[in-house]
């Protein structure tokens, strides 16, 4: 399958008040059209100033990352799953996910059909109407999940969506994401810090070093499609979780001695 | 809460009985010794303690449903019985009524001023609303206006709401404009900073010569507007500086145009912020327009509180002071109503 999101040599460096600082370099990623892919390393490396670059939230300084756009113009490139604290206080459940159609010139009565169906995917119908401030973390996360379904984009971003919920919410979400995903298969970025998630999501799960941020290790994830939590009980998930911590394990220790 | 899984008898009888002597004998020492002359603070304060402890030992032998009305109750009889002693201690000559009438004069004062006519200074506390209908029938649209114009609370009032809109609305706009665009806030805020520590009564008599009428409304709507505006336009700019940049990125993420950005994002996550400078500005407004009124006005509830000061009528001077105080919880009250319509989500 062709290439959707290419990074090239790719390169980014932050100017700070003690200089140059480089965050990622020589990152060479390809991510294949419909390919959920998942990518892990020690806190600092790089993966949300990756993530960011791909959203049009910030630009490399060097090399090349790009998104291939597909025939169709008007649908958007990629859209962010931010976590549960940016959907919008001051709008309704209903307006949040509609938020990028409406920013498209979505008409009314159509986006908000839209983003009602979307609602009814994440469960959230009876809470259409509710402000973020009345729902639980878990479904406030659906909300963001929802808001940027809805808006239909050929790539999903989407940064550690699931970090600050506790565990049984986070299993129950990450199930229903792959259910989500099968639907439409689309190309999907997913960073994360849990490993297990990585494996369970995961295509691909790439791993990083640690700062500046380049690719370590590739690891393929060839456990069968549709996946639900069982999966996780069975000895190739432990395998590849194994091979997974293998690779960061050491990246982990240089990051946190760098820290020190 | 001690006290609450004791039953009657003997530990029980010391909760209630050692802050009660307590209290009484606080209250006869005080008495007996003219002790209230000279450490009044001290005996204030320990009958205040021992009140709490009879308070809540009180609360704590309640069905739990209650202590809401209980503690509602405490609310609203606290302040009523502290008037109480006030009425009991000026009628006993202990608090000089002179300067401390009882609340019951005050009230008498307050109705007096509201249904008297000022023949000297043809004014009235409300404008008489009651001869509205006469009046009207009898000389128009012009007769109402001129009860209108009798009306020591429509002055202020005026002035307050007249002053307060003029100065808000552009200090939200350059507010917002400081908050969005750096150069602008540069160049504008150290002067808006000092500008803003500055009593803004100290600038009236400049605008008293700006004005062609230095002793008419403008002067004094125009020092409320001012007054207004700095808190508005700084508070705005920090509300809009704070709003959390990941709702920035969310709106340039999902291809936020920048009217849009401004619509969707940047007003709504500013709100809170400006509506808690409109509050101050509004309580700022009623306190500059009431010192105002007390230099330079012949209308105004200012004015009624020194003008009943000069000539000594005391209960009116309180009077007045209490029409203040309904004219400030009124125009909270208006303001937490438009508060609550704008920003739906922030209910409870
Ligand atoms: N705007 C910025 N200015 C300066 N340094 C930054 C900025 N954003 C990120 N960094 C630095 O770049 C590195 C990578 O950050 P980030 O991509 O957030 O890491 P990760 O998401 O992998 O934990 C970190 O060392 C971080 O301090
Ligand atoms: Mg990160």
């Amino acid at each position: 399958m062709s290439a959707k999101i290419v990074a090239r040599s790719a390169e980014k460096r932050f100017q700070t008040r003690a200089g140059w600082m480089t965050a990622l370099r020589d990152f060479d990623l390809e991510v294949a059209e419909g390919e959920f892919l998942c990518l892990v390393g020690p806190s600092g490396c790089g993966k949300s100033t990756f993530l960011r670059i791909l959203a049009g939230l910030d630009h490399a300084t060097g090399g090349e990352v790009r998104i291939n756009p597909g025939p169709d113009p008007r649908q958007p490139l990629a859209n962010v799953v931010f976590q549960e604290y940016a959907v919008f206080p001051w709008k309704t459940v209903l307006h949040n996910v509609a938020f990028g159609l409406e920013m498209r010139g979505v008409g009314r009565k159509e986006r908000e059909a839209t983003a009602q169906r979307w609602i009814d995917k994440v469960a959230l119908t009876r809470f259409v109407d509710y402000y973020p401030a009345q729902l639980s973390g878990g479904m406030k996360q659906r909300v963001s999940i929802a808001r940027a379904l809805a808006n239909d984009p050929q790539v999903l971003l989407m940064d550690e969506p699931l970090g600050a919920l506790d565990a049984q919410t986070r299993a129950v979400l990450q199930e229903e994401l792959l259910q989500l995903w099968e639907e439409s298969r689309k190309t999907v970025l997913y960073v994360t810090h849990s490993i297990d998630e990585a494996v369970f999501l995961g295509d691909r799960v790439v791993v990083m070093t640690a700062h500046p941020g380049t690719v370590k290790t590739v690891i393929d994830v060839e456990l069968p499609r549709p996946r639900d939590l069982s999966v996780m009980a069975t000895p190739e998930f432990a395998a590849l979780t194994g091979a997974v911590w293998d690779a960061l394990r050491d990246e982990v220790r240089r990051a946190m001695a760098e820290q020190a | 809460m001690p006290g609450s899984a004791r039953g009657a008898g003997g530990p029980a009888a010391t909760a209630w009985g050692l802050p009660l002597a307590v209290l009484l004998a606080t209250l006869a020492a005080g008495f007996a010794f003219g002790l209230w002359a000279t450490a009044w603070w001290a005996l204030l304060a320990i009958g205040f303690v021992c009140v709490v402890l009879l308070a809540q030992e009180l609360e704590s032998r309640l069905a739990l449903r209650w202590r809401g009305p209980f503690q509602r109750g405490l609310a609203l009889g606290f302040p009523l019985s502290l008037l109480l002693i006030w009425e009991l201690l000026a009628g006993a000559g202990i608090l000089n009524p002179r300067w401390f009438p009882p609340p019951s004069q005050i009230a008498v004062a307050l109705w007096e001023l509201t249904v008297t006519f000022d023949r000297f200074n043809r004014s009235s506390l409300l404008g008489r609303p009651w001869l509205l209908p006469q009046v009207v029938s009898e000389q128009g649209w012009a007769g109402a206006q001129a009860l209108v114009r009798e009306s020591h609370v429509w002055a202020t009032l005026s002035r307050v709401l007249g002053g307060f809109l003029i100065g808000a609305f552009p200090g939200v706009l350059i507010g917002m404009v400081m908050g969005l665009n750096r150069t602008v806030r540069m160049m504008l805020d150290a002067t808006m900073s000092a500008i803003y520590v500055l009593p803004k009564i100290a600038i009236f008599p400049i605008l008293m010569l700006v004005f062609p009428n230095p002793f008419g409304e403008g002067p004094k709507i125009a020092v409320v507007a001012i007054s207004a505006f700095f808190l508005v336009a700084i508070s705005t700019m920090a509300g809009v500086q704070g709003i959390d940049k990941v709702y920035l990125e969310a709106g340039r993420n999902f291809g936020a145009s920048r009217w849009q950005m401004f619509r969707h994002v940047i007003l709504p996550g500013a709100l809170p912020i400006v509506f808690s400078g409109l509050r101050l500005a509004l309580g700022t407004a009623l306190i500059v327009i009431v010192a105002v009124e007390f230099v330079r006005a012949d209308r105004g509830v200012g004015f009624l509180i020194y003008y009943y000061w000069q000539v000594l009528v005391t209960p009116r001077m309180y009077a007045a002071l209490v029409v203040v105080m309904a004219l400030g919880v009124g125009l909270t009250a208006l303001l937490q109503w438009v508060e609550r319509r704008v920003m739906p989500w922030r209910r409870n």
